[in-house]
């Protein structure tokens, strides 16, 4: 059949492009390997020339593939599945990118065309110190690995099982529907699925770029080290392979907390890191990266340490390649907020067989050459660096397998038939051990950077080391006397267990602060190590204070009774806070320090948007109003009325007060029909509603009070009135009537909670008055808030641009970059990472 | 032995004491049957929205109040009871992973996990619906 309207030849050029970067990603595998392993020198540089060739013959293959998916997606190519599923009309250029990495084939391309990139810098740097000699072994990798993962997108079939799910299939041809067996079936489909709501955010433009250059970067520490196992020179990659691990660490490090603060922004889960699965997943192969660090430097000041150092270069990719098993095959299933679903039986067996063919040969390869890899055999002393620095690395590295071990319960329940499930508070579960962690490593970074390599005088270690420890002890029992941590949920002893690891957070900052004024004399360039430890304390001290002296100011345990009228007597429980607040509209509420009125809502420009005003009054004992600010949460409405709530937040130095819609009405379902009904009375007049009645009390002509302001010269009308309700409450109220030269006004008073609307209507004969009574068939518009405040959470995102800038540091000086090279690098860095961080907001 | 070794061991000890103590806090999936043998036990329940019963939530009078009824695979039913506000998909989920303890009557839930169709559109089920709402003669 002939269907009319299909553009079929970028789908057909972008399938042949796929087919042509992987037998060009084959080739270049094998050319590296034959490179490698040459002897002669002529047939090396034949067979590495023929690499190259084919390694950069892909790349361009990968941006040609990429193209052709945006043009697809930005030109709302419905007859491509993958346009139809992840773009929409209604969708926002600035997302166009955001849709193509939503989709599991996308975000496989996006990691692809990261490893090109790298590839290409190795490529172009094997001459200089940083590769030399090593670009063989580290393009061999990472063509596999390309060759790995162009088979996930290559959607080819090979006897009824489908190699990879391309990015080119046919709408027509995946889905079942009546609808495509006819030929005009094009003009039918009016728009794609989109972008799903919950990620349109500019974060998926931007966190999952960095977060894939991050995986994409472990894989040279791994080449490295794979170099050095395979041609027993297990000494001289270590030094070259520095800078490039600086710069994994660097990059996946910000790439996760980007992914925090992604959360932390949007989401509405109330905070930047809730130990999801996803989060530790990518959060393991960081940790290893920074013990394979530590030791490398270990390596190369004393010669210690190298057989744990290829380990920890090892190890770090086969983490992110098991994350992606993790997050990808569903195996996570119920134990994850936001893992990838399935993608076919096909895919999950490739992602593991991707898992194995990493790990388990270069595991083997490791415990074969283990013996031979010299290990120096008298140990190091006590009073030395790098016994402590290794010390260090083992820390991060039992913490990475403790974590992971945790996060592949569910793969324990599917490989042993097992039903374990997570805990009851699973952060907490965690949250004891990293407080533990924490106290390690806040003394082990504060003190050993005075220590020196080899051994290290007592007399100038404590000379040292005196001045920050009082200064650090200062701080911490100062800060515990004016603002103290307070977090009482799990006992005293978890307190005490956080202000120990708070102190050694601040001894760490304290130490390193001064060891780059005393020892470094100020040389900021020197001090990258002291820069990103310094920088890593101050992001455990926001930490801690953030999630410690956490408050959810909309807890009804804070305000004391959230609403009388109606509570629920089974509600009242003692250890179950109730933390999400109503806010009737234009009634103020109190919470923690402030009066919250829900003004008005208003209509973003994204269709189904909706924004909700609160307004946040603080006054002091006087009355007076001394802060006024306004909160604009929103929620989309989706098509189907289902709801998504995104968290608008007060930015102070200080603190943060973020609040989240926890649940709003449809306004759409809620039109009021109601009609005002008029009764005629006198001064003590009863009225009775459908919830009590109403007495006039008395009319009252030019009304002076808090809400008019009338003088004589005016011509107005009060009716004061008081409205008895059913459960006896009494509300004062005041509908006016005014006459001037515009002509008749009625400011009608409304009782939002009682769903009443008060209006003067008029004058009647013999001293009578007419009184409008509507009772709103509208159900009463509100919203449930949940608020919370977060201080000192300026101090995380410092702590981690400073340490970012410290690794950053250490890499130029390692890499030999030149001053302007350096000044460059460094000034992109702390621009870039301070505004996304510090400035831009949602 | 070498002091590196002694502290290797003891990060070892140390990790699997703390394996050790996190698996006694661990709980199970069960079902509602099964969950009823055991009551004020906290457990993992998966099951569906009873879409035959009303969904109680009235968040002008107690926002944090939810109350609805659920079956599982297996046909058994139970009340649940959420004290927190209502999850906004609640009425769409396929399948509903609550966290909590039965008690006398009803299921006492302390936190909801939805699987919704809308997040994964990779299902094609989902994807045939998605069609005829997106296309119209």
């Amino acid at each position: 059949m002939n269907f009319t309207g299909e553009q079929l030849f970028p789908g057909q050029l972008g399938h042949l492009f796929i087919i042509l970067s992987l037998f060009a990603a084959i080739l270049s595998t094998i050319f590296f390997a034959k490179g490698s392993f040459a002897k002669d020198p002529a047939a090396q540089n034949m067979w590495l020339r023929y690499a190259r060739g084919t390694f950069i013959f892909q790349v361009v293959g990968l941006v040609i593939i990429f193209s052709i998916v945006f043009y697809i997606c930005a030109n709302h190519m419905y007859e491509y599945m993958y346009a139809y599923k992840h773009a929409s009309k209604e969708l926002e250029s600035k997302y166009l990118l955001a849709c193509i990495w939503e989709g599991q084939e996308g975000s496989f391309l996006l990691w692809s065309i990261c490893h090109g990139i790298l590839g290409l810098i190795v490529i172009g740097k094997r001459k200089a110190a940083m590769v030399k000699g090593w670009e063989p072994y580290i393009l061999t990798v990472i063509s596999l690995a390309q060759v790995c993962l162009l088979l996930m997108i290559l959607g080819v079939y090979v006897f009824d099982v489908r190699i990879g799910n391309s990015l080119f299939t046919l709408t027509r041809n995946e889905i079942d529907a009546p609808i495509f067996s006819r030929p005009d079936y094009l003009s039918f489909v009016k728009d794609g699925m989109g972008l799903n709501i919950l990620l349109r955010n500019y974060w998926m433009v931007i966190h999952p770029p960095v977060l894939f250059m991050g995986f994409a970067t472990t894989i040279i520490p791994f080449g490295f080290a794979y170099g050095g196992l395979v041609t027993k020179n297990f000494k001289d990659w270590v030094k070259p392979a520095i800078p490039w691990t600086l710069l994994s660490a660097c990059i996946l490090g910000v790439g996760i907390m980007m992914g925090g603060k992604w959360a932390y922004e949007s989401l509405s889960f109330g905070g930047y890191w809730a130990w999801d699965p996803v989060e530790n997943a990518s959060l393991v192969p960081w940790l290893i990266l920074i013990s394979g660090l530590h030791t490398m430097l270990v390596f190369q000041a004393t010669g210690h340490s190298l057989r744990a150092t290829h380990l920890f270069a090892l190890l770090p990719l086969c983490f992110v390649f098991y994350s992606t098993f993790l997050t990808r095959t569903g195996v996570l299933g119920d134990t994850s907020v936001h893992a990838f679903t399935e993608a076919g039986k096909a895919i999950n067996v490739m992602i593991l067989m991707l898992v194995m063919l990493f790990t388990l040969p270069s595991l083997i390869l490791f415990a074969v050459r283990y013996k031979s890899i010299p290990a120096i055999q008298k140990e190091e002393n006590s009073n030395s660096r790098e016994f402590w620095m290794f010390i260090g690395s083992l820390v991060f590295f039992f913490s990475a397998i403790f974590i992971i071990v945790k996060t592949s319960v569910p793969v324990i329940n599917t490989v042993f038939g097992t039903s374990i499930a997570p805990p009851e508070d699973v952060e907490f579960s965690y949250n004891k051990v990293a407080a533990l962690i924490a106290v390690l490593i806040g003394l082990l970074t504060a003190v050993t950077q005075y220590l020196k390599y080899k051994t290290t005088r007592k007399d100038y270690l404590l000379k040292k080391l005196v001045l920050p420890t009082v200064i650090a002890a200062l701080i911490t029992v100062a800060i515990a006397m004016i603002y103290p941590l307070t977090y009482s949920k799990q006992g005293a002893g978890f307190l005490g267990a956080i202000y120990l690891a708070f102190f050694a957070a601040i001894y760490s900052f304290v130490a390193n602060a001064m060891y780059i004024w005393t020892t470094l004399k100020g040389r900021l360039l020197s001090g990258g190590a002291a820069i990103a430890h310094g920088g890593f304390a101050l992001l455990l001290i926001g930490i801690l204070i953030s999630s410690a002296n956490k408050q959810v100011i909309s807890s009804s345990m804070v305000n004391g009774i959230n609403f009388a009228a109606g509570t629920d007597p089974m509600t009242k429980q003692q250890d179950d806070p109730l933390e999400n607040l109503t806010l009737i509209r234009d009634v103020p509420t109190t919470m923690g320090d402030y009066l919250v009125t829900y003004k008005k809502d208003s209509l973003g420009h994204e269709e189904g948007r909706k924004f909700f005003e609160l307004e946040f009054l603080r006054k002091n004992k006087q009355n007076e109003i001394k802060e006024r600010f306004v909160v604009k949460p929103d929620v989309y409405i989706m098509k189907d009325n289902n709801m998504s709530s995104n968290p608008d937040t007060k930015s102070y130095l200080y603190k943060d007060v973020y609040t989240y819609i926890s649940f709003a009405l449809n306004s759409a379902k809620n039109q009021d029909t109601a009609q005002f009904d008029i009764r005629e009375m006198h001064e003590g007049d009863t009225a009775k509603y459908s919830k009590g009645y109403i007495v006039l009390n008395a009319v009252q002509k030019n009304p002076n009070n808090e809400r008019f302001h009338y003088g004589p010269n005016h011509l107005a009308l009060g009716a004061d009135v008081t409205v008895y309700t059913n459960d006896n409450k009494q509300v004062k109220a005041m509908p006016v009537i005014e006459v001037d030269s515009m002509g008749v006004m009625h400011r009608d008073d409304t009782l939002y909670a009682q769903n009443l609307y008060l209006r003067f209507e008029g004058v009647a004969d013999n001293h009578h008055i007419k009184l409008g009574i509507k009772e709103s068939s509208q159900l009463i518009d509100f919203v449930t808030v949940k608020t919370y405040v977060f201080p000192f959470i300026n101090l995380v995102w410092l702590g981690l641009i400073i340490m970012a800038i410290g690794l950053v540091v250490s890499m130029v000086q390692r890499g030999k970059f030149s001053p302007l090279q350096t000044a460059i690098t460094l000034g992109f860095v702390t621009i870039a990472l301070g505004y996304m961080f510090l400035f831009a907001g949602g | 032995m070498k002091k590196t070794h002694i502290i290797i061991l003891v990060g070892i000890a140390a990790l699997i004491v703390g394996l050790l103590t996190y698996s006694i806090d661990l709980s199970t999936y069960d079902t509602i049957t099964s969950a009823r043998a055991k009551p004020g036990k906290y457990l993992h329940l998966i099951a569906k929205l009873d879409k035959t019963q009303p969904i109680t939530y009235d968040p002008i009078n107690n926002p944090n109040y939810l109350e609805f009824h659920a079956v599982d695979s297996l046909g058994a039913q139970t009340k649940v009871v959420y004290r927190n506000s209502k999850p906004t998909d609640l009425e769409k989920s396929e399948r509903i992973v609550m966290k909590g303890k039965m008690e006398g009557d009803h299921f006492e839930c302390k936190e909801i996990l939805l699987k919704c169709p809308s997040k994964y559109k990779d299902n094609k089920e989902t994807l045939k619906k998605g069609v005829s709402e997106t296309t119209s003669y």
